[in-house]
């Protein structure tokens, strides 16, 4: 089978989960309980993709945890979504100089 | 906001995205690479499906001559979680989003789109979405292109610092909003502890990161919705 045939077979399949939620349900939710399960969705999505993945993410453990504890006190402070994630960029570089 | 201003406002935050997916999509077209797919393959699987963990998948499926049956199920659990997040995005969607807009935005609602339309505050405009995806989806792309031509030209210690870019912006995303709420303050660091020991366990630390999350996503916000409904329709303006 051609390799075009898997690729736009993912396509189609990957396009309707991400779409069709968004054509049918095009009323705001009143039940109180999918309501607030999905107020809480992004954020509990977002946290466990983040941890402990980032640690595994990068050539030593160590420095994958100092972005981490870096990321985490830069967005407390305020810091924008690009600086935060250039500085847990540039402390994994300069930790795995001295790893 | 204007569709021009939430337009650049989105290729602002496309910026850091472009960065980790650039990054990400490089290691991606060397797997692509590996089963034989041309560069312009390469470009096209990234154009089409936006998805790393998918396309990993993919990319072992056409190395493997799997079937398409093989590929309709694979496919449903790398990339199921866009389920859910498609679910909670059309809450934030005006009732009167025209379907072009609701095709536009849900194409490409990836981990990192998703994050950034998510919390922004307000209703969704289509515009932001589609500023990110502007510069996102090209960096992405193109990337898993030279990935095929190039695989080994970035130095080692480059692309593993550049891997956590993408976390670096999921941080950025939902640690301001808990700030303001004692509830996510306290579920935040439980969503990390359950996740490491989801991660350690067996079985579950032997599933994929996209059915992992998916698994968890469903678990934690169940009990929370459960144990801390939100009171009225005013406490989600906030997101």
């Amino acid at each position: 089978m051609s390799a075009y045939i898997y690729i736009i077979g993912m396509c189609v399949i990957t396009s309707a989960i991400r779409i069709l939620p968004l054509l049918i349900l095009r009323r705001p939710i009143k039940n109180r309980f999918l309501r607030s399960f999905f107020y809480y969705v992004p954020y509990v999505t977002l946290s466990v993709m983040t941890f402990p993945a980032i640690v595994n993410a990068t050539d030593s453990p160590v420095s994958g945890a100092l972005a981490f504890a870096a990321g985490l006190i830069l967005s407390w402070i305020g810091a924008n979504m690009i600086t935060v994630s250039a500085a847990c960029c540039v402390v994994v570089f300069i930790a795995e100089l001295f790893i | 906001m204007t569709n021009r201003q939430a337009f650049l406002r989105g290729m602002k935050a496309g910026v850091p995205i472009a960065l980790g997916y650039f990054a990400v999509s490089f290691s991606l077209g060397i797997a692509a690479k590996s089963v034989g797919l041309t560069p312009f393959q390469g470009f096209l699987a990234s154009l089409l499906n936006s998805a790393s963990a998918g396309e990993y998948a993919l990319f072992s499926l056409i190395g493997a001559g799997a079937s398409l049956i093989e590929l309709f199920f694979v496919t449903l659990v790398a990339n199921g979680r866009y389920l859910l997040m498609s679910c909670a995005l059309g809450q934030k969607f005006s009732e009167d989003t025209p379907l072009i807009h609701r095709i536009g935005v849900g194409f490409y609602i990836t981990d990192e789109i998703f994050s950034l339309s998510i919390t922004t505050p307000g209703k969704l405009n289509p515009f932001l979405n589609y500023g990110a995806i502007a510069v996102a989806v090209p960096a992405w792309s193109v990337g898993t292109a030279l990935g095929v031509i190039a695989g080994n030209i970035l130095p080692a210690s480059l692309v593993s610092a550049l891997s956590v870019a993408l976390y670096g912006m999921f941080i950025a995303c939902f640690l301001p909003p808990a700030k303001q709420n004692r509830i996510l303050l306290c579920a935040i660091p439980c969503c990390f502890f359950l996740s490491y020991i989801a991660f350690r366990m067996p079985v579950i630390g032997d599933l994929s990161e996209g059915t992992r999350a998916v698994i968890l996503t469903v678990v934690i916000a169940t009990i929370l919705a459960v144990a801390f409904p939100l009171k009225d329709e005013a406490e989600e303006a906030d997101i």
